[in-house]
């Protein structure tokens, strides 16, 4: 047997279920880090993880209705062969989160607690309290580390934490073969041989300054394969979720799940009521989610959700402020949802602590102010699939299992996974379908990429046998990059850099989007990219543990990131999922109900996915065609009334 | 979407906008001395000590007008869930992104604050500024085990059944952060010696109470029957008071004791 080695970038959920699954097909894992693994982003997931189980299905739920809410739930952009069978192993993914310990809420007799979640009628979300990416990521830690200690005499994972992934090192048949990376204490700069690299390396929220993920979540790793010719895949689709709590270094994230258990949304039918929200009647509220989806009410997709809180805000139904406010209520208190303190103290205890600790008010007793705010990559690094060629009554539509395309992007031997593809969620992701995927395509891809790295073509052979001078080369470059940064006298600071994208990023790129704003953010990021190069200021000079060069790296990224983004974003001229356009002539007519205003969706011209390619310092376009073979596009509105009488006249 | 400042709830009684002064202990390496920094920083409402410490970054300047290096600290989730940015505020230690001004302000009346003293965990190696080493409570949770020996990750069925009350039991402990609160309160954890501390002793707890932890359950105690083991706690309860997840250490503590007293009987009678 040789020595063949994989390398994984990232320990979220997807980097640590590929890792463990490859270790056990027998393959060596060197797993890249910028954090203790424990501590990434995956961490912060908090409403559930869904699968078709046994008492849903006896309800009229099946793997095909959870393939097919995903599907309408992205606005039909997801590709459909991953999704299906995403569906399909979702039930196996959670017994196997089962045994390996996580600590799932469980029914009287012991069975796993089930919840409703946005974009389905069935209960089929399995949760742990409110804390279900922690608890997930923390299993799955565990059975790395006991690779990394034990199993198999132990070493068959050998981690690299506080390390920053540089550039994907490629060989002489443009295959990728290693990586280059930082250590983030020593800053030593040094190659890494792997026969596959895996990125599983998260969002990219940071580019829109407050979202509601962790500061490491850059999206720079990406960007980085991007930079050395790796294609995005609908970059332009960012979920903003509906119900976050606004702060001044992030905003923190009020899962779905409160709606799920029946939490309610609302606001006083007079703008600008300035009673405290318990003091507003039943008869004064508008819970405008119930009146206008009475099937799903409070749980429709995100995107349908931040759409309508968008809209009662705009026109001056917000809280929070006089006619202006951006806020709506979330509300748990037991007048609105009939449902006990105690009980919702038990099922959603983590973000209760949450709201309570950053706001100081039990959300328990006072319904909570919450906010849209930037969540969740859809797009991310593109990835392809073979298809399994069966017919769907035999088992086939999905991925043909094993086949070493599955998940890799278009540099051979370079995979994406999790929140960095691009291929579960099309345009909008379904809540608690997000730890699934990260898991299901993590554990998935192993026996893939071992057929890739058992059977590579074009020479053959392994990284091992790669001319050292390809390693080294790739090393001095980084190396040359890096002290440029670090000498660098200008004076701008790269933070003030990225936040000046950020803000820009969240005025004019997120849930509403009008082409000339667009365009002018995009000269802004030209503006930006000028400044970075030409008058950048490094106020570290330290040549050890220095965050702030690391940081203004990635402050690079995040503008090759918003470009691509942007562009993509002004190209696609329809609505769809997570955004909704508005011809550049109806900016400021307010006055116009959103469902007119806004561009239709156009399956005509835009059912294909974006491609962007970075090709000498641009990005450039192009589009691909979405596999619809197992379920065609559909109205998608989740039952909206058709009622547009405003608040008054009611 | 607007920025989110304008839609900020102002604060009840207008707090007065005295500048927020800090205090920090930094280190520019393992092996470096450490010195003092004083910062001022424009206040705003509901701010955190993470935010305060990103404007530092952005304006890496000195109250006394002296430009400096911005300060290195460990950050990612920012609401207090994955362990990260524990540090020494105003004397305790905590997580510097749930640790808020305004209610630190609000004690002070119409006075000047004082200014917020941040210092790195004492327990744990300096790597610089406040940012410190903490693989010795990853390495302990290889020691004892910390995890479920399944046999593979081939499809076998759903997992054992756990009852509510267990699973209860379970979740309370499963939401350690590995953010050494426990350990830099305790008076037994030192630098110098092996203590594994009260983090440890409920991860033990956590994985023997598993229907199938319980293959490795002997062991998981005989790694804390040595030297740094359980007999080493000395019961202050710091551990219990600062642990900001509510952990019951205590109880993992007479829990883990019992156990292991009961295994070493037990050893004792089969020999």
């Amino acid at each position: 047997m040789s020595q063949k080695r994989v390398i994984v970038v990232g320990g979220g959920l997807a980097g640590l279920s590929a890792a463990m699954k490859l270790a056990e097909e027998e393959i060596s894992v060197d797993l890249f880090s910028l954090v203790p693994v424990k501590r990434s982003h995956s961490v912060c997931a908090q409403g559930g993880i869904n699968a078709c189980n046994e008492v849903a299905r006896q309800q009229g739920y099946s793997e095909w209705e959870h393939f097919f809410e995903t599907i309408k739930g992205g606005d039909f952009l997801a590709n459909q062969a991953p999704v299906l069978d995403m569906a399909r192993q979702a039930p196996k993914v959670i017994d196997l989160l089962d045994r390996i310990g996580v600590p799932f809420n469980r029914t009287a007799e012991g069975y796993l607690a089930l919840r409703l979640f946005g974009g389905s009628l069935f209960k089929r979300t399995h949760f742990a309290g409110a804390t279900t990416g922690q608890q997930l990521l923390y299993a799955l830690d565990e059975q790395c580390r006991r690779w990394e200690a034990e199993r198999e005499g132990g070493g068959r994972i050998t981690k690299y934490e506080f390390w920053d992934f540089l550039c994907p090192v490629r060989d002489d048949h443009g295959r990728c073969v290693g990586i280059v990376a930082q250590d983030l204490r020593t800053m030593q700069i040094r190659a890494f041989r792997g026969d596959a690299v895996i990125m599983a390396t998260g969002g990219n929220g940071l580019i829109f300054g407050q979202s509601t993920m962790s500061v490491i979540c850059t999206g720079s790793a990406a960007a980085r394969c991007y930079a050395e010719g790796a294609r995005l895949g609908n970059p332009e689709f960012v979920q903003v979720h509906p119900t976050a709590i606004p702060g001044e270094d992030k905003c923190r994230l009020m899962s779905e799940s409160a709606r799920g258990e029946g939490g309610r949304i609302w606001v006083p039918r007079t703008k600008g009521d300035p009673r405290p929200a318990n003091d507003i009647p039943e008869e004064e509220r508008d819970y405008f989610l119930e009146r206008l989806y009475p099937t799903y009410k409070n749980i429709v997709p995100r995107d349908i959700a931040t759409r309508e809180i968008f809209y009662i805000c705009e026109q001056g139904y917000g809280v929070g402020g006089e006619g202006n406010g951006q806020m709506v209520y979330l509300d748990l208190t037991e007048r609105a949802t009939g449902i006990k303190y105690e009980v919702l103290k038990k099922r959603l205890g983590g973000i209760l602590e949450i709201y309570e600790k950053f706001v100081g008010v039990d959300p328990l007793l006072e319904p909570m102010k919450i906010y849209p705010a930037v969540h969740y990559s859809m797009g991310g690094l593109w990835v392809d699939f073979e298809k399994d060629t069966r017919p769907y009554e035999q088992g086939g539509g999905g991925m043909k299992e094993g086949d070493p395309k599955n998940q890799m992007t278009n540099i051979p031997g370079l995979y994406a996974v999790g929140e960095a593809d691009y291929q579960y969620h099309g345009a909008n992701r379904l809540g608690a379908n997000s730890l699934l995927s990260c898991i299901f395509a993590g554990l998935f891809m192993g026996p893939c990429v071992k057929n890739y790295i058992n059977n590579v073509k074009e020479g053959g052979g392994s990284a091992s046998d790669v001319n050292a001078s390809i390693y080294e080369a790739c090393v001095k470059d980084q190396q040359k990059l890096m002290d440029k940064l670090l000498s660098a006298d200008g004076d701008q600071n790269p933070y003030v850099i990225q936040r000046e994208l950020g803000q820009t990023m969240s005025d004019n790129v997120t849930i509403l989007r009008i082409n000339k704003r667009m365009k002018q953010t995009l000269s802004l990021i030209e503006e930006l990219k000028h400044r970075y190069q030409t008058r950048l200021g490094m106020p570290d000079g330290s040549h050890w543990s220095n965050q702030t060069l690391s940081f203004a790296r990635s402050v690079w990224d995040m503008l090759l990131l918003s470009e691509a983004i942007t562009k993509a974003a002004i190209a696609r001229d329809e609505s769809r999922g997570a955004h909704f356009k508005i011809p550049d002539e109806y900016e400021t007519r307010s006055d116009i109900p959103l469902d007119d205003r806004a561009m239709k969706r156009d399956d005509a011209n835009w059912l294909k996915t974006t491609l962007a390619t970075y090709v000498n310092g641009q990005c450039e376009l192009s589009y691909e065609l979405v596999d619809i073979s197992l379920a065609h596009p559909e109205k998608r509105d989740y039952g909206k009334t058709t009622d547009h009488r405003t608040l008054e006249t009611q | 979407m607007t920025t989110a400042d304008s839609t900020k709830t102002p604060p009840t009684s207008p707090l007065p906008p005295f500048p927020i002064v800090l205090r920090i202990k930094r280190q520019d390496r393992p092996d470096a001395a450490p010195y003092w920094q004083t910062f001022s920083v424009p206040y705003r409402p509901n701010m955190n000590v993470t935010s305060v410490l990103q404007q530092i970054q952005s304006n890496p300047v000195t109250a006394n007008g002296e430009k400096t290096s911005p300060v290195n600290y460990d950050a990612a989730c920012l609401e207090e869930v994955c362990g990260s940015c524990t540090m020494i505020i105003n004397g305790k230690v905590q997580q510097a992104c749930s640790v808020l001004i305004d209610p630190l302000r609000a004690k002070c009346g119409n006075a000047p604050p004082p200014p917020i003293i941040i210092e790195p965990m004492s327990k744990f190696p300096v790597i610089r500024d406040l940012i410190v080493d903490r693989t010795r409570m990853f390495e302990n949770l290889k020691r004892i085990k910390g995890w479920l020996p399944i046999d593979g990750y081939y499809h076998r069925g759903p997992g054992p059944k756990v009852d509510p009350q267990t699973q209860d039991e379970l979740y309370d402990m499963s939401r350690c952060m590995t953010c050494g609160c426990c350990l830099e309160a305790c008076p037994q954890f030192t630098k110098a010696n092996t203590f594994v501390g009260a983090q440890i002793f409920s991860q033990v707890k956590y994985f023997n109470l598993h229907p199938t932890g319980q293959a490795d359950a002997d062991e998981r105690l005989e790694a804390i029957m040595g030297e740094g083991g359980i007999t080493d706690c000395g019961n202050a309860q710091n551990c219990v008071k600062v642990c900001p997840k509510d952990i019951p250490l205590l109880d993992s503590i007479g829990w883990s004791g019992r156990a292991a007293t009961i295994h070493s009987i037990k050893k004792f009678f089969s020999k």
